[in-house]
């Protein structure tokens, strides 16, 4: 069994750790286009390029459509393929992204979380990924940088392994992840080349076995390609688990499909992702030694979505309290509390279930907010009577 | 120049796809898989070539070949050719990317230009028919003036199209590429020579087809090569290529046939003949007889003014 080696902590924001993930991974091709908070990433790799630290080649793309077009090209063509965006260059590359998963290439992109105009904000919450939510990929969010790091390397086995074959997406909040400096501890440049080796694809344009990709699909066999689709999706979570498995057994860092705190025996339990769990987690203990019993669920593997998982999870806490950093407009919910709604009707567990919707746009969410939403959890969970719409925390009426 | 017994017998793009009778575009794809010399990676947009030629689960294709989008096939040929660099093949296999004049001059023109500015080692090929012929011949940037199409029809005020026919070759040349050059499906000893030109060239270059599509243009499908002929020959579409900025003519036509033989089998023209629309027949006269000169010009040939009175 191998050992726990020993890591260098280095100073680091977000996006750099990032980068420094896809170089040890040896990405063969990168084609990215720059755009705030996701800058860094390519800002970086490019210093790599210049210095020759890398044998990528590195593709300084005109738009992210072609950006994530030319990554379906190399990806395609064979090779272990990064890219980055946020915002608005996410939702340019819309329909890429779904050729991207349909055509069950392995990409890993970095997605630095950030607002969608208008108004035009530079700054963190999750509408971006959630505009394109149901684009087929693999979807994990980091809390920090270390995690943006760690799951940046897992990533690319996940995508290549040949039972997935499907796009990753590892989110990092804007600005609060990708340009906050932490010390990161990092692998060695030979324990990555081990644990993530060398891409082996299954299918790909080749002149000696000539194959075609992406042709016409009538009504007799799109449904079928879908549910292909729909089922890569469901080979994936043994996929990530023995991959974090690995991980863990290098790194001594253990990663799952969600990240509990103090859930076991909780009346109330917060929900949410990326950043804001640090929050939480300082709230739920300071709660905890007032005696109140309440935990923190914090999603890393938000597609697929464990929604087994968290349905034994839930299946005795009396309530939920969902963080949404987007709005879902003219929706009953906000989307991730859709998904713990969905997992409630599906699996039948009996946890009531507040929505919050806050941190919109990078406001800032303090730990006073998230008690907010603790204290009117216990309140549910005691049965007293509560607002059970969707509540905007700190927003100005 | 290329002997038609030098030419392979074998098919890459095969017998049997669902192009129509007659189809320019086709006819363009099977002698560009005669023309290659070495192992080719097909990229191609979304239009009539790629929905009839691989409807799953049959292909028409003995090639690689992939179709992603519309507007993003020099994109995703970008990226193809960067992996073949990281794999060391890059000289080893074509990249031949395959757009119609909508994916060409209309929506792909950017990802064209960021690929050509790149300078990835890739051919474009843009079979040009003069409008969005797969989803009902729709006007496009390459619709020439006064030509009838379902979004710029004929009226009774308004004849066709009224703007000219976008310069695509003057566009990827500007870019510094090493060839760029128009061709016709028609002059298929010409068009093989260009196209081993372009593949030759290492980076990109772009070579622009008119390829005639019956059901758009509205005529006989056994006129097809025909009406490719005319429109050179009425010096309607010159042939010429450009080579590190430098123009030169691949055809000169110095007698050329009135531009009428080319309009006239033509449905989309054929409200130009009507005599409220003279202007407008001879407005597009005028624009093709500008083209020309300045074509020649910018080849170093005398300017003659030759065009006949129509008749």
């Amino acid at each position: 069994m191998a050992k726990v080696v020993s890591q260098k902590i280095v100073g680091m924001n977000g996006d750099e750790a990032v980068a420094f993930a896809a170089k040890q991974a040896k990405v063969d091709v990168v084609a990215a286009y720059p755009i705030t908070p996701q800058t860094i990433m390519v800002e970086r790799f490019s210093d790599y390029v210049a210095d020759g630290e890398v044998d990528t080649q590195f593709v300084c793309v005109e738009s992210e459509h072609s950006a994530l077009s030319a990554c379906v090209g190399s990806s395609l063509a064979g090779s272990r393929v990064f890219t980055a965006t946020s915002s608005q260059g996410l939702a340019l590359m819309h329909e890429v992204l779904y050729l991207a998963s349909g055509l069950r290439t392995p990409i890993v992109m970095a997605v630095a979380n950030r607002a969608l105009s208008a108004p035009i904000n530079i700054h963190n919450d999750h509408s971006d990924m959630m505009g394109s939510r149901d684009c087929g990929w693999i979807q994990i969010y980091a809390e920090n940088a270390q995690e943006a790091y760690d799951w940046t390397l897992q990533a690319f086995r996940i995508a290549e392994d040949h039972n997935v074959s499907l796009p990753v997406t590892v989110n990092l909040d804007g600005f609060t992840i990708s340009h906050a400096m932490e010390g990161v501890a990092i692998l060695e440049d030979g324990e990555v080349s081990k644990l993530v080796g060398k891409r082996q694809p299954k299918y790909r344009l080749d002149p000696d076995n000539p194959m075609t990709f992406g042709a016409l699909t009538l009504p007799d066999y799109y449904s079928e390609f879908k549910r292909q689709q729909v089922d890569a999706m469901d080979k994936t979570p043994p996929v990530i688990a023995a991959v974090a498995d690995e991980f863990k057994k290098v790194s001594g860092r253990q990663y799952s499909d969600v990240s509990c705190f103090n859930v076991e025996d909780a009346e109330a339990v917060v929900i949410c992702m990326g950043s804001i769990a640090g929050t939480a987690r300082t709230v739920a203990t300071r709660l905890r030694q007032q005696g109140k019993r309440v935990g923190v669920l914090k999603i890393w593997q938000y597609r697929p979505f464990p929604t087994r998982t968290i349905a034994e999870l839930l299946s005795k806490v009396k309530c939920t309290g969902v963080i949404d950093r987007a709005v879902s407009f003219g929706a009953p919910y906000g989307a991730l509390c859709s998904d713990i709604a969905s997992t409630k009707v599906q699996t039948q567990i009996q946890t009531r279930i507040l929505n919050v919707v806050c941190g919109l746009g990078g406001r800032d969410v303090k730990p006073t907010d998230i008690e907010q939403v603790f204290e009117k959890a216990l309140r549910c969970a005691d049965g007293t009577p509560v607002d059970t719409s969707v509540s905007y925390l700190g927003v100005r009426q | 120049m290329v002997a038609l017994k030098e030419l392979p017998t074998r098919e890459l793009f095969g017998p049997g796809h669902r192009m129509c009778t007659g189809c320019g575009p086709a006819a363009t794809a099977r002698i560009t898989m005669k023309a290659l010399e070495k192992p080719a990676i097909i990229v191609n947009a979304t239009g009539c070539l790629e929905v009839a030629s691989t409807i799953y689960p049959d292909t028409a294709w003995k090639v690689p070949w992939v179709h992603t989008l519309f507007e993003n096939t020099a994109a995703v040929a970008s990226g193809i050719e960067a992996s073949l660099q990281a794999q060391g093949r890059a000289d080893a296999v074509d990249v031949i990317a395959f757009g119609g004049d909508g994916g060409t001059f209309d929506i792909g023109i950017q990802a064209l230009s960021g690929a050509l500015e790149r300078k990835h080692d890739f051919t474009y090929i843009c079979y040009d028919n003069e409008a969005y012929m797969n989803t009902g011949i729709q006007r496009s940037g390459a619709t020439p003036y006064g030509a009838a199409t379902t979004t710029t029809p004929a009226g009774s005020k308004i004849p066709g199209k009224l703007n000219p026919k976008k310069d695509l070759i003057g566009i990827c040349a500007a870019h510094g590429i090493e060839y760029a050059a128009t061709a016709s499906v028609a002059f298929w000893n010409d068009y093989i020579s260009k196209v081993r030109r372009a593949t030759a060239v290492k980076g990109p270059a772009v070579l622009h087809v008119l390829a005639p599509c019956p059901l758009g243009w509205r005529f006989d499908t056994s006129e097809t090569i025909k009406l490719a002929k005319l429109a050179v020959q009425t010096r309607y579409f010159p042939l010429y290529e450009v080579e590190n900025g430098k123009y030169k003519l691949s055809m000169k036509v110095p007698k050329p046939v009135p531009l009428e033989e080319f309009l006239k089998p033509q449905g989309r023209f054929r409200h130009l003949f009507a005599p409220e629309f003279a202007r407008n027949l001879e407005e597009l006269k005028k624009q093709v007889e500008s083209n020309w000169n300045r074509i020649a010009q910018l080849c170093g040939e005398p300017i003659v003014q030759t065009q006949p009175a129509s008749g």
